[in-house]
């Protein structure tokens, strides 16, 4: 599904790019957003005044060269930080491109209404449809834009979109009629109504939102960026008091010493790299083909209490499949599976082709020459086929058959009732068969459930997450397939209004509802939850309720939807206590240095031993600086989710990035004083 | 072992063991459950309830709450002031003493109206029994305004949607008459036979051996000194406080005297539990509260009993540890067990002068105020640790991959604003405090030579304990301070009004607008708040934000005359 990202962080192009967008995110009012960066470049700016005050002939602030150094490498720090950003920013616009790169300029067969009231075709270039035209593709065109199809029915490669090869089907009036602008159709014509204006398709907004453009903070971004704000008001107050006790102590105190101390203790690690995180999240989000049209859902996803999952396709392998032939007692086998094929031959639902594989028998080796066939109706609920010689066999429900058996004054055999309930009763689906109104024997259907589904819900389990599984089968067979999967609960007979209902009644309360769903009816459901995400085959109106959109229109993506968003919170977490425990070591590396000169009692305080007050504060500054580009790839990639339960996990996050975020300041820190101690 | 050592080790099993049943006791008053003591103090509440016309069954949300508190407080506030500055001629004063001058007179209310009782007057000469019988009844009312507030924040934390959180007069009363009443009463009682004057009689005369005419001040000041220590409010009846034979007489009084300071602030925790139905919880907080707590004690014990390293550098040996500014009769370690206690709980009685312990116990008392949650003050400490939880779950909420609650309500920008507001207050007004009084000092060394007794690392210390004591609301002093002047007046009081209040509205505000939230049942994806896991992480936050933001001060101070010392 990858086909079109890469796994490599840093390319070349993207590189060169953020490297030019880091200098231009030194504009003051994009720094402004972000207050602890804001913070650092006031401080930069005064240390380039201090460096050209020094120049002019100040003798009391240090060394013009040692001034230099921390103006640059708090300038540096600035552009580690808008790098971060940039580059999370230009690997999602590369991502994004991939796929927009699908929808070029191409000639649209518009139709218009001619002089004399009449359609005709006229060619366009894309770019010219609007919202509401209507255009027309035939074999081998490629779709112009996104749109809904109003007639016709077609096979289209959607390979530039999914990376999938086999064809898929689109038609109108079902839940299957949206086409996406770049794909091909394959075979057939088909009408479609454009459904977006240009520029405002969900990729367009998801590229807005990668750019910076329209990228709104979410509500825990804004949170996280309060408290962070709050830390770095606190470390004002510590630094901006220090005058004064430095003069009480009679302790000159250089600005360069100042603002080092100060620029240090901020959390700049997670203020620098915050925006890069979220924007990373969306990244990831893509990479899986998921169009998310905000942040915010991302964010959500994280939260999800509840999921609800459709049966078919996410718990189970497409449909039933028949599984066994149970003749009636007194039928042999091989009369019982030759009249089962017969009424199959025609039947091209996947549950009828099944019966024919099932049989092993060759199709062409039956002779239907004047047969009729009778299609499945929602009234008579059976199928089956009148043969030229007067026989007619039906298959179809337990109850619709045994009417047509009782009304025809035959019995039922009592072996063929037991036989039924304990298919039923297996998680399977009953199907008898009947000639001329005589009960044969019954074919048992079965869902074949995914391999590898149950460790997946067990995974789920140990997040919080509660799994449902959404079906139309009775709740027999309903439940047995969710005991056997491993669901924890399930709604059967589902009609539209029950998911709905359902997520209402968990959201009230108090639980986060993700669902996905690609028809109009489950428009409704896809807005009440809070994680909707829609299909990229289904209606617009689906597409449009949703907040997310499948590319791959793959079921089981929610629960990978679910760990981006867990993992985009817990590496924002992560980082900020990590950036919080490294202030430890840069109070034991500066305040001592800030002291020494004149109380020199106060060396006991140097615990690292570094070499000078001047060593000491160029390696915490440069320890500040450098941890950023370090932890980038962290950043973007996310910290990995461990469905370990929340105990364990913040157990062995606190241990990681905690205690880790306590000591490693302390070696790096120290390692740094050993170089910058051969000139200072 | 040493048998000092073991006292210490008694009083605090015995304050545990106490503080558990009152904690379930307390509990049950602020639900409205039924307690053995209705019987005799349910007619007492009546009349309070009859005579102002409150019907404590009404319920209020978070806002009237603080409408109530700060109504309550600031009539107060006038009628406190208009008694200290006309006491020189109101009854009750048999010695004569004056009236307070207005810059006094307002430190002072603040002081007792803020449970702080910093004292700017020695209590001997500053005030007539009037004022001090007034004092007293602050000492109750401002102990009843934490615990009410405190048991808003306890209802606003259970498990449901709510923005009705029972009524602030029934709770503020029930805390004066169900809680502190009866208790003080029972401690003025052992008090009072264990030699504490009761008496509205002025000073008493005996002539010395050397035939001097002595004067012994006295007065009701057995009363005084119970709730004094219960609200952990700590305004002495004498100027030495604690340390004066007359308010702490023996070792037994000490013990009682100091099991009363920690008594209902750890039994506040043990009232959450009940209340919100999650005893592993409190002993969470409780769990990290004491962890905290015995970070200070120990190394002080250690410490005192250590000596000054000063007179051990002039081979003069100290058995007894450093004595200097402490009292034969209770000994290093009680009265460092006494001055850990007294300053984490924001009590600031004291039996020892802190201007005397060794420098880096100095600093550890210091911490203990800087914090202010490890117990802290009556209702009010847990409301500060409440702060320290907010932050703490929100960034390890986001560690487990949610977005962050606590106790079921999410957490979001507004809470995280008001959280962050007061968590910096506390740095804000002891750091820009000391900044200021440095300041002046530092550019006019000689018009402001009186405030210190020693320049110097020690002079500075004494300028940041001072501001610290006034923001942690503690009240005690390192004395070397000339504090009685209008700068100190005001600028303490200042401080102590601002860090009364807004940690009190922060919390209320964070616990109401929570309650009103919908309530997200746990789930395995759900932050545990109740595990050790989660305890170390609010130490964490505490150490960070509320401990290291001062060690360039505390490095300037004690730390530097420890390394001087040495």
């Amino acid at each position: 599904m990858n086909n079109q990202s890469s796994n490599n962080l840093f390319e070349k192009n993207q590189v060169s790019v953020a490297l030019k967008q880091s200098f231009i995110k030194l504009n003051p009012a994009t720094m402004f957003r972000n207050p602890v960066m804001f913070a650092v470049w006031i401080g930069t700016i005064v240390m380039a005044g201090v460096c050209i005050w020094i120049g002019t002939g100040e003798k009391n602030q240090g060394s013009l060269i040692y001034n230099i150094i921390v103006t640059v490498i708090l300038f540096i720090t600035l552009l580690f930080a808008n790098f971060a950003e940039a580059i999370a920013e230009a690997r999602g616009k590369a991502q994004a491109d991939s796929l927009r790169k699908t929808r070029e300029e191409t000639p649209a067969k518009q139709l218009v209404l001619g002089e004399i009231e009449v359609e005709e075709i006229k060619i366009v270039p894309s770019s010219q449809l609007r919202k509401g035209d209507i255009f027309i593709c035939e074999t081998g065109d490629t779709i112009p834009m996104d749109g809904e199809i109003i007639a016709g029915i077609a096979t289209i490669d959607e390979s530039a979109i999914t990376g999938e090869s086999a064809p898929v089907i689109r038609e109108a009036g079902g839940d299957k009629s949206s086409v996406t602008g770049g794909t091909k159709v394959l075979s057939d014509k088909i009408k479609v109504k454009v459904s977006t204006e240009p520029g405002e398709s969900f990729l367009d907004k998801m590229i807005a939102l990668v750019e910076g453009a329209s990228r709104q903070k979410t509500p825990n971004e804004i949170a996280l960026t309060i408290l962070l704000a709050g830390f770095t008001l606190v470390f004002v107050i510590v630094y901006v008091t220090l005058k004064p006790f430095g003069d009480y102590a009679n302790t000159p105190i250089t600005i360069a010493a100042f603002i080092s101390l100060f620029v240090c203790l901020i959390p700049t690690t997670i203020g620098g790299l915050l925006s890069a995180i979220g924007i990373a999240g969306m990244d990831r989000a893509l990479r899986a083909n998921v169009i998310t049209k905000s942040g915010k859902a991302v964010e959500t996803a994280g939260d999800i209490d509840v999921l609800l999952l459709d049966k078919t396709g996410t718990i189970t392998i497409g449909n039933r499949k028949a599984t066994h032939f149970w003749a009636a007692d007194g039928i042999t086998d091989s009369r019982f599976i030759e009249a089962c094929v017969l009424s199959s031959l025609s039947d091209e639902t996947p549950e009828g082709k099944s019966i024919v594989e099932l049989s092993n028998l060759n199709k062409s080796n039956f002779d239907t020459t004047g047969a009729t066939f009778i299609e499945f109706t929602a009234e008579t609920r059976s199928s089956g086929i009148n043969l030229n010689n007067g026989i007619r066999i039906r298959k179809g429900a337990y109850d619709s058959i045994k009417k047509i058996a009782e009304s025809a004054g035959n019995h039922f055999p009592t072996e063929t009732i037991t036989r039924v309930n304990a298919i039923s009763s297996n998680g399977g689906t009953p199907l008898v068969v009947s000639e001329n109104e005589k009960i044969l024997g019954v074919i048992e259907l079965q869902d074949i459930i995914k391999p590898g589904i149950q460790e997946r819900f067990e995974r789920l389990r140990k997040m919080g997450v509660k799994t449902v599984m959404v079906t139309g089968d009775n709740p027999l067979t309903a439940k047995f397939i969710a005991e056997k999967a491993g669901v924890d609960d399930f709604i059967a007979e589902a009609k539209p209004e029950d998911k709905m209902n359902y997520i209402k009644a968990e959201q009230q309360s108090g639980k986060l509802v993700a669902m996905m769903g690609d028809g109009t009816n489950d428009a409704p459901a896809l807005a009440q939850a809070d994680v909707g995400v829609a299909m990229n085959s289904g209606t617009a109106a689906a597409k449009e309720a949703g907040n997310m959109v499948d590319l791959d229109n793959d079921p089981t993506k929610l629960i990978e939807i679910v760990e981006i968003g867990k993992q985009l919170l817990m590496t924002r977490g992560t980082l900020t206590t990590f950036s919080i425990a490294n202030d430890v070591a840069k109070y034991f590396a500066i305040v001592p240095a800030l002291f020494i000169a004149s109380i020199p009692a106060l060396q006991g305080m140097n615990i690292m031993n570094l070499h000078s007050p001047e060593s000491a504060i160029l390696s915490a500054v440069i320890f500040n600086a450098i941890i950023i580009p370090v932890l980038i790839p962290l950043a973007l990639r996310g910290v990995t989710y461990k469905p370990i339960g929340a105990s364990a996990l913040l157990r062995r996050n606190l241990l990681v990035y905690g205690f880790g975020g306590v000591l490693i300041p302390f070696v790096g820190i120290k390692l740094i004083d050993l170089l910058v101690s051969i000139w200072f | 072992m040493n048998s000092e050592i073991i006292g210490v080790i008694i009083m605090f099993l015995a304050t545990i063991a106490l503080a558990i049943p009152l904690g379930s006791y307390i509990g049950k008053v602020y639900n409205g459950n039924k307690t053995w003591a209705d019987g005799f103090l349910k007619p007492l509440d009546s009349i309070f309830f009859k005579l102002s016309g409150i019907n404590p069954l009404k319920e209020m949300n978070w806002k009237q709450h603080l409408a109530a508190l700060l109504t309550i407080n600031s009539i107060w506030f006038l009628f406190s002031m208009f008694i200290l500055m006309n006491m020189s001629w109101l009854p009750l004063n048999p010695d004569a003493n004056p009236s307070m001058s207005a810059d006094l007179a307002f430190n002072t209310t603040i002081s007792f109206i803020s449970n702080t009782n910093l004292q700017h007057y020695s209590g001997e000469s500053g005030v007539s029994y009037l004022g001090q019988m007034v004092l007293m009844l602050f000492q109750f009312i401002s102990a009843a305004a934490g615990m009410a507030v405190c048991a808003v924040v306890f209802m606003a934390m259970k498990e449901k949607t709510t923005d009705q959180l029972g009524n602030f007069y029934n709770y503020f009363v029930k805390s004066c008459t169900r809680v502190l009443l009866p208790l003080s009463i029972v401690i003025a009682i052992v008090l009072l036979f264990n030699g504490t004057p009761m008496t509205f009689k002025g000073k008493d005369q005996f002539v010395s051996l050397q035939g001097d005419t002595v004067n012994v001040s006295r007065g009701p000041a057995a009363a005084m000194i119970a709730i004094k220590q219960l609200g952990t409010n700590g305004g002495g009846f004498f100027g030495v406080n604690a340390a004066h034979p007359l308010e702490n007489p023996n070792y037994f009084t000490n013990i009682v005297e100091n099991v009363s300071i920690i008594l209902i602030p750890i039994a506040m925790v043990f009232a959450m539990g009940f209340i919100i139905k999650r005893k592993k919880f409190a002993w969470m907080v409780f769990g990290v509260m004491t962890v905290g707590f015995l970070l200070l004690l120990l190394p002080t014990i250690y410490l005192e009993l250590q000596g000054n390293p000063a007179i051990t550098k002039m081979n003069i040996a100290q058995p007894l540890g450093s004595m200097e500014g402490k009292e034969v009769r209770f000994g290093s370690a009680a009265s460092s067990f006494w001055a850990i206690t007294t300053t984490s709980t924001s009590n600031g009685s004291v039996n020892a002068m802190h201007d005397s312990l060794t420098p880096l116990s100095g600093m550890f008392t210091m911490l203990g105020m800087m914090v202010n949650a490890f117990y802290g003050g009556v209702g009010v400490g847990f409301l500060n640790f409440y702060i320290f939880i907010i932050i703490a779950v929100f960034i390890s909420g986001l560690m487990v991959g949610r977005t962050p609650e606590f106790l079921g309500k999410k957490i979001e920008a507004k809470e995280m604003k008001i959280a962050a507001i007061i968590a910096l207050l506390h740095p804000l007004l002891i750091l820009s405090g000391t900044a200021l009084s440095s300041w002046l000092y530092a550019h006019n060394p000689a018009a402001y030579a009186g405030w210190l007794a020693n320049p110097g690392n020690h002079g500075f210390s004494e300028m940041l304990y001072e501001f610290t004591s006034s923001a942690a609301n503690n009240g005690s002093g390192f004395e070397g301070l000339g504090d009685n002047t209008p700068f100190w007046n005001i600028a303490c009081g200042i401080v102590m009004l601002l860090s009364r209040y807004l940690p009190i509205i922060g919390p209320l505000a964070i616990a109401g607008m929570l309650a009103k939230k919908k309530y997200i049942p746990e789930s395995a994806g759900t932050l545990k708040t109740d595990t050790t896991t989660f305890g170390i992480m609010v130490f964490a936050v505490i150490f960070i934000i509320a401990a290291l933001s001062f060690f360039p001060a505390l490095s300037l101070g004690p730390i530097a005359e420890f390394f001087t010392i040495k």
